[in-house]
């Protein structure tokens, strides 16, 4: 079996629009939750939000390549601009080596609706133009920056909920590990614009704290009321290690494990014992015990169901140990289908500056949240081997065990 | 509408929408070969037209538009139509 390491990683988030920004910002406990007073108008219930500006890519991209790119697309060409830039990657490498993609995406609203707009208006697809088809598919990121980049290895869209960012990296880590592919671009992308989270604000699962929106999520708090959608893209360059070492590539971490698993219950319903398997199946994977973690990036999204039984199951497997927890929604708010990308890039920045973020508004614990150690304030910590969990609607879990690289 | 309004608009969006470089642009450039407009392209000037003109094209009424200036002669014959 084969290693497998993360040789670059790129983001475009709502608490900064690079590595450099993002880093200082996890540093700083720094919020990007904002109010988006258009979504009240519209009828959602809650209008906070991850605030993400729209990229420009005109200049950037000749236009045929950006027709077919939606919202969420555009934050992933250039969160995987920065990974492939880290990593010395460029497009001649990527005419002459086949390289896959696994990117997390489960949704492209905007398209969708706009192109149903037209359609109530015209009454002729004629009218829809070129690109609406390639945007409203839940593959548009990979179908784009596959074109884009010009990738001519495996490539599909992982649709997994909330977690899947964090599949995208299992799968792509899976077919490093079986030999299969040599770098798979690997990462997950949310849409923020006003249509894309409505049927999920109709769940009210959304936060309604609009009077401090920088202290709306407040995971494992026990006055949490809600999650704050919120999205960009993160992207993370999985690569052979024995590749990596060849082609002199930084090298910034190992993925050691992946778990999962599937909840088999009600379809919003978070589970404790199926949290509990795919951690345990990851720490496996990796090899390790409970007992080596050094940090936790939890999933914890500040609702009251999900936080509470992801707590059970952290203190069922770590209860002993008690490593260092924290959860970055606390800043970002819930980045849904890329969060398990952008968190592993998180924790990744984490270990390579010998840090935790903290897991902001975490005042005052509930039952369950005070048994764990979480982190309140940035603590300066060498963290050696992580776990980043994530879950989702449906019941799928995800965890993934990453491992310094000395 | 003046055939010189309608020349305007097209080189207008030809440029701004479909981002064809202005220096290209002339009465006898071909569509495919000079502009490099594709068949995806026509599909989202089918929308642009519509916009612009009020009238949506029909394909089978295009087959013998090679050049600019007959794409604008066959919007003027559209435009003067209605």
């Amino acid at each position: 079996m084969k290693r497998v390491v993360i040789t670059g990683m790129g983001i475009y988030s709502c608490i900064g629009k690079n590595i450099e920004e993002v880093r200082n910002a996890l540093y700083e406990g720094k919020s990007g939750i904002g109010i988006d007073p258009a979504r009240k108008e519209y009828g959602y219930r809650s209008p906070l939000t991850g605030i993400v500006e729209r990229p420009v890519l005109k200049g950037l991209l000749d236009r045929r390549l950006r027709v077919g790119m939606a919202e969420e697309g555009e934050y992933a060409y250039l969160a995987t601009l920065e990974a492939f830039r880290m990593a010395g990657i460029d497009p001649d490498y990527l005419e002459k080596n086949e390289t896959g993609i696994f990117y997390g995406n489960d949704s492209s609203a905007k398209a969708v609706i706009e192109s149903n707009h037209i359609m109530e208006a015209k009454r002729d697809t004629a009218l829809l133009g070129s690109g609406a088809v390639f945007q409203s598919m839940n593959s548009t990121v990979t179908m784009n920056l596959s074109t884009i980049f010009k990738l001519r290895g495996v490539n599909m869209t992982i649709s997994a909920a909330c977690a899947s960012g964090s599949h995208s990296i299992g799968l792509g880590y899976m077919f490093i590990k079986q030999g299969l592919q040599d770098l798979v671009l690997c990462g997950g992308a949310q849409e923020t614009n006003l249509y894309s989270m409505a049927s999920f604000d109709a769940l009210n699962a959304f936060s309604v704290r609009t009077g401090e929106p920088a202290k709306a999520s407040r995971p494992f708090d026990a006055t949490r009321d809600g999650l704050i959608p919120s999205g960009g893209a993160a992207s993370l360059l999985l690569e052979d290690y024995e590749h990596a070492l060849k082609r002199g590539a930084p090298i910034l971490a190992e993925v050691a494990g992946y778990g999962f698993s599937s909840n088999g219950k009600q379809i919003s319903q978070p589970s404790d014992e199926g949290c509990f398997i795919a951690m345990e199946r990851a720490l496996k994977d990796a090899g390790v015990a409970p007992s080596d973690i050094d940090y936790v990036n939890a999933h914890a999204t500040s609702t009251p169901q999900g936080d509470m039984f992801e707590a059970i199951a952290l203190d069922a497997l770590f209860g002993k140990s008690r490593p260092l927890i924290s959860s970055t929604k606390s800043m970002t708010g819930h980045e849904c289908w890329m969060a398990g990308a952008s968190e592993v890039l998180y924790s990744v920045l984490m270990m390579q500056n010998a840090f935790v973020a903290p897991n902001i508004n975490f005042e005052q614990p509930d039952e369950y949240s005070c048994k764990l150690n979480i982190a309140t304030q940035t603590i300066e910590k060498e963290i050696n081997l992580l776990l980043s969990n994530s879950f989702g609607f449906g019941g799928t879990n995800s965890a993934l065990v990453i491992r310094k690289m000395n | 509408m003046k055939r010189e309004e309608i020349d305007e608009i097209v080189k207008k969006f030809l440029i701004e929408d479909l981002e064809v470089e202005e220096e290209t642009i002339a009465p006898d450039a071909s569509l495919k070969d000079d502009l490099n407009i594709d068949s995806l392209d026509f599909v989202d000037i089918v929308v642009i037209v519509e916009r612009n003109f009020g009238f949506k094209i029909q394909a089978e009424e295009m087959t013998d538009v090679q050049t600019l200036s007959q794409f604008c002669d066959y919007i003027e014959s559209k435009v003067e139509g209605n």
